[in-house]
């Protein structure tokens, strides 16, 4: 069997295993699913009368503009669970066997990050899916689901990145998990619930400049309009930043990690 | 000689005193053991305010102020997490082995459940008071000294009805992993009120959900001082939907300590 060959089954394998995991423990899978779901009923419950205001886009309703925010929030703690997961591999010794076998090294990174994708991949159809059940309208039609998925997913897999390097850098699964509430300051800076230009300062000039929101934007544009070239571009170019920092940390961290043992 | 016997209630007492003192311990000892509870509602409290203030624009808002409107949301949800800590961390010691312990003990079953449930009511106070001083430092109305109180009553007997919520979940599945069911339960009873804005600017469904919850009595009578004036007609709905809330789960919390055979 060629290298290539041995490295996506290795891949594929511990990909399959993160999402078996996730789904395995509650204290993983609520993070991605119960939380953003429970905060999107609540927030579009409770802000929904936020599209009348002056300077709000045009859009069929609050929920429409909030799926966005929610698939946002489900990817990036996707990440962080990803990111616990894989320290708590690391505290048990699972990692270090890992590295003992004929396999490459970054194999093991990206069949985490893998499996982290698919959890993103699944959050963006769980949030399509009960957007269409509650009746809202994907502008962009099927192409823009699509593009809306495939944008939350390739999310997934920076965001990932950055968790599995923290998580190989502090082999500490309670530092990953320190990390939760940045998540969610990150994401109160950004578009993610609400039209930027709406925002009371100092959060609206962070969010202007916050790559998530370029993201977010991205994602929400297909749903709420249908899909636009410079706001999917933007998308893409925040992601791809994210995704190298993401590679450079783990790769430095993987450096680290093989160091100290 | 004759050993002095010490009565009941003095026992009872003591017992209370001592698992309180274990749990403030914790919050002195381990460091960051205060962080999540202060830093979670602290971050709604700012993101929330950064992300939906606008909303006060809106006609039938009965404050231009968001800071105000929000920040008693922001120290019962604060109340919230305290208490299902509570809860968590008696998972934690009975996956231990120190329930065991206290369980063989001569000290009553409600004596158990009563210190875990103080001891949550009173370190609600501390992030309940970091939120109050970050708001005032945004402006937030001075609710007075009356609307205060109040409000520090609602944030210590929410802080009482999470742990007793917690402890029975911690009881009944005995582990560690039912911790995102004793959040997110009590972060849906909090937040499915006129959280975010007044009932009237609800969308239908959750208009009626709050107009059944409990908790938005709660809510009004914590948030009366700072949008408005205090008064008794906004206030004793919250004493009596509390005083139901803690009969209800402290009954079913005491029926699942009962049930727990060492």
């Amino acid at each position: 069997m060629s290298d290539l060959a041995t490295t996506a089954r290795v891949v594929w394998a511990l990909g399959a295993r993160s999402i078996r995991q996730t789904f395995r423990r509650p204290q993983l899978i609520s993070p991605i699913v119960v939380f953003p779901t429970l905060l999107l009923a609540i927030q579009t419950g409770g802000a929904g009368a936020g599209v009348e205001l002056p300077g709000f886009p045009p859009v069929q309703s609050f929920l429409q503009f909030m799926l966005a925010g929610s698939m946002m929030q489900a990817m990036m703690l996707a990440g962080n669970s990803g990111g616990i997961a894989f320290a708590v591999d690391i505290e048990m010794g699972f990692t270090d066997r890992l590295f003992a076998a004929p396999i490459p090294r970054f194999a093991i990174v990206l069949g985490r990050l893998a499996g982290t994708a698919a959890l993103g991949l699944f959050a963006a159809v769980w949030f399509l899916a009960i957007g269409l059940i509650f009746g809202a309208e994907i502008e962009g039609g099927v192409a823009g689901a699509l593009l809306a998925t495939a944008l939350i997913t390739a999310s997934a897999l920076a965001v990932g990145g950055i968790g599995a390097a923290i998580a190989l850098r502090s082999g500490s699964a309670s530092v990953v998990q320190g990390l939760f509430p940045l998540v969610l300051v990150v994401l109160f800076l950004s578009s993610a619930f609400f039209p930027q230009s709406l925002m009371i300062e100092p959060a609206k000039t962070i969010a202007e400049y916050n790559p998530l929101s370029f993201i977010v934007e991205g994602v929400r544009e297909p749903i709420i309009s249908g899909i636009d070239a410079t706001h999917t571009l933007e998308a893409v170019a925040a992601i791809a930043g994210i995704i190298v920092l993401g590679l450079w940390l783990s790769a430095s961290a993987l450096r680290h990690r093989l160091r100290v043992g | 000689m004759e050993a002095t016997a010490i009565p009941g209630w003095r026992a009872n007492l003591a017992t209370i005193s001592a698992l309180m003192a274990r749990s403030k311990n914790e919050l002195v000892r381990v460091p960051g053991a205060a962080i999540p509870g202060v830093l979670a509602p602290t971050i709604f409290f700012l993101g929330l305010n950064g992300v939906f203030g606008a909303l006060t624009q809106l006609r039938g808002f009965d404050t231009a102020s968001y800071v105000s409107f929000i920040v008693p949301v922001s120290m019962l949800q604060g109340a919230g997490f305290t208490g299902a800590a509570a809860g968590v961390n008696l998972a934690r010691d009975y996956e231990k082995g120190w329930v065991d312990r206290l369980l063989v003990s001569p000290a009553p079953r409600w004596v158990l459940l009563a210190g875990n449930v103080l001891a949550a009511s009173a370190r609600a106070f501390v992030p309940a008071v970091f939120v109050l001083a970050i708001a005032f430092a945004l402006g937030a109305r001075w609710p007075g000294l009356d609307g205060l109180l109040i409000c520090f009553t609602m944030v210590a007997a929410t802080a009482a009805v999470a742990a007793c919520w917690g402890s029975m979940l911690a009881l009944h599945f005995k582990s560690q992993s039912a911790a995102p069911l004793m959040q997110a339960g009590m972060m849906g009873l909090v937040l499915l009120t006129p959280a975010y804005a007044p009932l009237a600017l609800l969308q239908p469904w959750l208009e009626e959900v709050a107009s059944v919850n409990p908790l938005t009595e709660v809510v009004e009578a914590a948030r009366q001082g700072f949008v408005g004036s205090v008064s008794w007609s906004e206030t004793w709905p919250g004493l009596v939907a509390l005083a139901g809330l803690l009969l209800v789960l402290g009954a079913l919390a005491l029926r699942e300590m009962r049930r727990t055979n060492v």
